[in-house]
């Protein structure tokens, strides 16, 4: 069992629902990467998403663009991103950690390469937002023989068939997108996502997580309310444009344990 | 309206290892929903009816071949012949794309059109199909293409369109591409999203190829009757690629026609500072939904192209292009800036004819090549655009100030 399927496991045996915090590797600089994931992890994080930043981030809205901005001018490269990767895998064995970004960086280190990197230093998932089932088989499955998860992202607009790909190509977690829209978007659909995860949840035998849209602790327990998983991205990048640099590592610590807070509240009752 | 000679791409948008559909998830069934939507219009003859007669009555088709014989008689050798997409109504070929898929948005009920532009050729086409259809229409465009472009902006604006300058990355055509996804990917209920080249995720190089082999089926047509035969060789600039594939797609089964692509070299290949990546052999990748030859460090980052005319500066190329160069059945060179601005004034000059600055590419290759062949053989350029547009640029090159 894969360290993202055992923490599900955990969580699922406790009646708990998981909490993913995103934030952009080399954001707001390289430094500060590998102590902000220490931070996600301390306010209680149970999987971090860690973006791969990219020049164009078709997917993304305005925020995690900048983030990605930031993070290149910086030198943020792929390399760079597993290499802190393996630096926190030596000082937590527990928390998953998922990469998130786009196909081009990783062909452009070659995909076999990539693969092996990521499996010797301690990456558990891999989220390509611009790669489908179809067109990435090769990838999947040397990940799958890698023993990684790949996740991947459904849609309000996804079809049944879709459901399916995900389900035979996918493992982990299935990363449902709560609105039609791009990263950081605000309109969340509750009543919609209530009615979709149970189905989504029973046509691919995973859990499932919700991102995109989501803000604070009262949107937070309502989607732990029906899902398994709040993946949480720009709100938090915010949190590090707003915060003077001396603050950035408290600030997201206590946001992300606010969070925590609400999901295990609504939990228990 | 496809050729049935030549099948790619293949079902799933496929040339050979190039295309595909790389997009998030939000974006694939609106991909689908056009790419259904336009194979049943395809081969509907009541749409290709409809096309056809737009074609003729609003752009002016067909354009004429025309026979620069002074030019061709000062270089000395073979005969250049040049397609006049120049004189389609809007000044360029990218209105024949942006009438199909009109027609196509209006089939479909999306009251909403969008586009990217660099050069804002096909911005203000499509701000011109909107105000012929009545669609409401946002054109996404680099904030530095919007200062180096400020007529064609005003031009948008005067069609009833609204202009977005984009500030991201390098604020030229990539960005506001990426820019026009993210409002597809947010809208898409009720927007259609007219992409103005050969490139994105299927079905649109093959779509936008389709609606722009208008050009090689007419030259096909007309070479025999005025000239006696086919061309020797056909040339055309490639940015994205689409009046290329436009007028190279009926000639591929044509084995005795050269077909030659001319990227702009920018600076030269050897500074980097160019948009060229099938003649500098980039390596291949995946951006804007399909994989091709793409310009990158060595991370895998998208790199700042260069190119004294806006509509060939973009770091990827269509991936039928990919495709052709790997197969060796079209060639791809480049021309520098200032092999682009000599043949801008040398048409001006011999010929009475300001070509666009992307087009000036084409017929650069051509005045290079004309010289070392007979004066019996016969060039073909497409030229694509007139130069009203590159007044300002152009005359900034010479110092001159309006």
């Amino acid at each position: 069992m894969s360290r993202i399927q055992s923490t599900f496991a955990k969580l699922q045996a406790a009646g708990r629902k998981a909490l993913i915090p995103f934030i952009t590797a080399g954001d707001p600089d390289g430094q500060m990467t590998l102590p902000l994931m220490r931070a996600l992890a301390a306010g209680g994080a149970d999987v971090i998403e860690l973006g791969v930043p990219f020049s164009d981030p078709m997917a993304d809205g305005p925020t995690i663009q900048r983030a990605s901005e930031r993070a290149l001018a910086g030198g943020m490269s792929l390399r760079r991103v597993i290499d802190i990767v393996r630096l926190f895998r030596m000082e937590n064995d527990e928390t998953p950690v998922v990469l998130m970004g786009y196909a081009n960086p990783i062909e452009a280190m070659s995909q076999e390469l990539f693969v092996a990197a990521a499996a010797e230093a301690g990456v558990d998932g891999v989220l390509v937002v611009d790669y489908p089932p179809e067109e990435c088989a090769d990838f999947t499955a040397a990940l799958r023989s890698a023993g990684l998860d790949q996740i991947f992202l459904l849609a309000p607009t996804s079809s049944e068939q879709r459901f399916r790909d995900v389900a035979t190509a996918g493992s982990g977690y299935i990363y449902y997108v709560s609105l039609k829209g791009v990263t950081g978007a605000s309109n969340l659909d509750f009543d919609e996502i209530a009615q979709r995860i149970p189905k989504i949840r029973a046509a691919v035998g995973m859990p499932v997580g919700v991102g995109f849209g989501i803000r604070d602790a009262a949107s937070a327990r309502r989607i732990g309310a029906v899902a398994d998983a709040v993946v949480i991205g720009s709100r938090i990048i915010e949190e590090i444009e707003a915060s003077p640099r001396a603050q950035i590592l408290n600030n997201v610590e206590n946001f992300v344990r606010g969070i925590r807070v609400a999901l295990d509240e609504q939990a228990g009752t | 309206m496809a050729d049935s000679h030549y099948s790619l791409p293949d079902a799933q948008g496929h040339f050979g290892p190039y295309g595909g559909v790389f997009v998030a998830e939000t974006l694939m069934p609106a991909l689908e929903e056009l790419r259904l939507a336009y194979e049943a219009c395809r081969d509907d003859p009541h749409f290709v009816a409809e096309y056809e007669y737009e074609l003729k009555h609003y752009v002016g088709r067909p354009s004429p071949i025309y026979h620069a014989k002074r030019l061709s008689e000062e270089l000395g050798g073979a005969q250049i012949l040049l397609k006049r997409e120049d004189l389609n109504h809007t000044g360029a070929h990218k209105v024949n794309n942006c009438i199909g898929q009109a027609l196509l948005a209006k089939r479909m009920g999306k009251p909403r059109v969008i586009a990217e532009t660099g050069a804002g050729q096909h911005g203000v086409a499509t701000a011109t199909v909107a105000a012929r259809y009545g669609f409401e229409c946002v054109v996404y465009m680099g904030s530095e293409d919007v200062k180096r472009q400020s007529a064609n902006v005003y031009r948008m604006k005067l069609l009833g369109a609204s202009v977005v300058p984009v500030e991201s990355g390098s604020k030229t055509l990539k960005d506001a591409l990426n820019e026009a996804m993210r409002d597809w990917v947010t809208n898409v209920s009720n927007t259609f999203y007219i992409i103005g080249t050969v490139a994105g995720p299927h079905p649109y190089p093959a779509m936008v190829r389709d609606f722009q082999t208008v050009i090689g089926k007419e030259c096909l047509a007309q070479m025999p009757e005025y000239f006696g035969r086919q061309p020797d060789v056909v040339i055309a600039c490639v940015g994205g690629g689409s009046n290329a594939m436009g007028i190279f797609h009926p000639y591929i089964p044509h084995d005795g026609v050269r077909l030659i692509g001319v990227e702009a070299a920018g600076e030269g290949l050897a500074t980097g500072r160019h948009a060229a990546p099938l003649t500098a052999g980039s390596p291949v990748g995946v951006l804007h939904g399909n994989r091709t030859y793409l310009m990158q460090d060595e991370n895998g980052q998208i790199v700042d192209t260069h190119s004294i005319s806006a509509g060939l500066d973009y770091p990827g190329v269509g991936p039928e292009h990919a495709w052709l160069k790997d197969s060796g059945r079209a060639e791809y060179v480049a021309a520098s800036d200032d092999e682009a601005l000599a043949a801008f004034h040398a048409l001006c000059r011999y010929e009475g004819i300001i070509p666009a600055l992307e087009s000036a590419h084409a017929v650069a290759h051509a005045m290079k090549i004309a010289p070392t062949l007979g004066r019996d053989k016969l060039l073909l350029v497409n030229l694509s655009g007139r130069g009203d547009k590159d007044m300002h640029t152009v005359a900034e090159r010479s110092g001159i100030r309006f």
